[in-house]
């Protein structure tokens, strides 16, 4: 039985909130902070995508879509060359680029690991690999494809480019999901007589889908916005795209070449470019949020 | 310690086999035969190293780099760590459940055919599907429902998937590492009735803390104990009595063996 005297001099005051004590104090202000951080980082995007809507919607007709370039100087036209020449380009560099850097990031993830293994070599050339300037991906492979003419100028040389950058980031993502994946999977399809191959392919690979989708749209956003590489190897063209193994115009190159030009039409055309690579990188990203919310 | 005799055939014998990591001896002087249509309970305190005995059976604990065996493990006679014998062909036939329930992440018939798939598995695959679900008391209750993610299951049930995909590929020995351990304990008694009627087609080796179990279901218990012993790892396990579930129960041949099926130690 508690004796009385000990429950009156508890002091019930000690449990209330108290807004003015040195740890309130401390709290609120970091979370304020924190909250003015989150607008400094949300500021620039949506100034981005507001100053961006603003010069390029106007522009935006059915001409933009269907039309080529006008020369310099004219009215009317649109960049249709240069949206599918993004699109090819950005196509041709996925398609090299999340073959190898899945594959590579199965065997770092999956077969790796033994004293005897180049792991650790492969992944910090991967980092390495990562922080490559841009512009040197495009020199490199103007040296590799374009001056002995491998074909030259073409979509296949940006293409090829824009790989390499791509690379570090899908194989890092890939790498990363495939860890997540819980170790009690893998030995449950070890358990029904899987092979190794087996228990990747079929398995583990499922699993870690939606991660490297993420990983892969990141990589594809990263690459549509490129304009060094491209600049030295799919260069541009004012034409509709003539093959793979010829230069081809691209949004990115548009605006580069476009926005400096003296004519208001050609900057207009640009910031309308600006608007649709903008456009094009958030649809990716939402189509790919989609996709793996289902799963 | 005497090895008993069995009448039945023996499926699985273990003879003098010590288990090392690395340099290090986790398990010492296991020797035991397991009986064909009969459900094998391992006993004994924590770490003394009964699951790690189970992995040998199929060979899982091939994935632990510096695991290595001494001794000799047979299966039907054939020694089932000979330089020929290969692990993948040696887990299609000796299957195993896990102490937590681990149901990929597909759906429940896409979970129980992905054993048989992956064999190349010739026959009807949602007869297969629908006699391994029945077989593990799962398909009344999940017959509309097939084409739903696994996860979608309670523990209980993901258990008994789990159950079912091992024996969809239709192995011989069942290995189960503390089945019931995550589960609640009407679940529980669904899959002690489930492993009853299994010794029909298959043999079961249990691994189990619950002694209660152990006399419940199994027809011969394994009792491991540990010792501290010099050296890195500070103790090693060893099967200290293997016997008829009766008779270790209730008049055991060591001490040891008394002291903890009664509850004085573990």
């Amino acid at each position: 039985m508690i004796a009385n005297s000990a429950m009156d001099s508890f002091n019930s005051q000690s449990l209330k909130i108290n807004k003015a004590s040195r740890r309130s104090l401390f709290n609120a202000v970091m979370t304020g902070l924190a909250g003015l951080c989150i607008l400094a980082a949300l500021v620039p995007l949506a100034l981005v995508l507001f100053y961006v809507t603003v010069n390029g919607f106007n522009r935006l007709d059915l001409d933009l879509f269907t039309q080529l370039p006008p020369a310099p100087g004219l009215q009317g036209g649109g960049i249709a060359n240069a949206i599918v020449g993004t699109l090819i380009v950005v196509a041709i560099a996925t398609l090299i680029a999340v073959p190898i850097g899945v594959l590579c990031a199965i065997w770092l993830a999956e077969f790796g690991g033994d004293e005897t293994s180049i792991d650790e070599w492969v992944r910090f050339g991967v980092n390495i690999l990562a922080g490559v300037p841009s512009i040197i991906s495009g020199v490199f492979i103007y040296g590799l494809m374009v001056k002995p003419a491998l074909p030259g100028y073409s979509a296949l040389a940006g293409g090829v480019a824009l790989a390499v950058l791509m690379l570090p980031t899908i194989i890092r993502t890939t790498d990363e999901a495939l860890k997540i994946v819980p170790q009690d999977i893998r030995w449950a399809a070890l358990g029904v007589g899987a092979s190794k191959y087996q228990m990747v392919l079929k398995v583990v690979l499922p699993a870690a889908v939606p991660a490297i989708l993420t990983g892969v749209t990141l990589a594809v956003a990263r690459a549509a916005g490129e304009t060094a590489p491209l600049i030295f190897t799919a260069l541009f063209s004012p034409f509709w795209p003539n093959g793979i193994t010829n230069p081809i115009a691209s949004l990115a190159v548009l605006v580069y070449n476009f926005a400096t030009l003296p004519f208001k039409p050609q900057q207009e055309l640009a910031w309308a470019a600006s608007l649709i690579l903008v456009l094009l990188v958030l649809v990716s990203s939402i189509t790919a949020r989609l996709v793996t919310r289902k799963r | 310690m005497n090895p008993m005799a069995i009448t039945n055939d023996v499926v699985l014998r273990a003879k003098d086999c010590d288990i090392y990591y690395g340099s290090y001896r986790a398990v010492r002087d296991v020797s035991v035969d397991i009986p064909q249509h009969k459900v094998t309970a391992f006993i004994g305190p924590s770490g003394c190293g009964k699951s790690t005995v189970l992995r040998c059976f199929n060979r899982l604990n091939d994935l632990i780099e510096v695991f290595h065996l001494k001794g000799k493990m047979t299966y039907h006679g054939q020694d089932l760590y000979a330089a020929d014998v290969d692990p993948v062909e040696v887990r299609r036939r000796i299957g195993m459940v896990f102490q937590k329930p681990n149901p990929f992440p597909k759906t429940i018939y896409d979970n129980i055919a992905y054993g048989p798939r992956i064999s190349n598995y010739q026959g009807d695959m949602d007869e297969l599907v629908e006699t391994s679900l029945r077989r593990a008391a799962l398909w009344d209750e999940v017959k509309d429902k097939l084409q739903e993610s696994g996860f979608s299951l309670s523990g209980g049930q993901q258990q008994r998937l789990c159950i079912a995909r091992t024996i969809a590929v239709q192995p011989e020995v069942v290995l189960m590492d503390e089945p019931c351990s995550a589960l609640d304990p009407i679940s529980t008694l669904k899959v002690e009735e489930l492993m009853k009627e299994l010794t029909q087609d298959y043999t079961i080796i249990i691994v189990t803390h619950n002694m209660q179990q152990a006399t419940r279901v199994a027809d011969y218990t394994a009792f491991f104990n540990a010792e501290v012993v010099e050296g890195a790892g500070g103790k090693v396990g060893y099967l200290a009595e293997f016997d008829e579930t009766q008779k270790i129960f209730s008049d055991p041949a060591l001490q040891e063996t008394r002291d903890y099926v009664t509850g004085r130690f573990g």
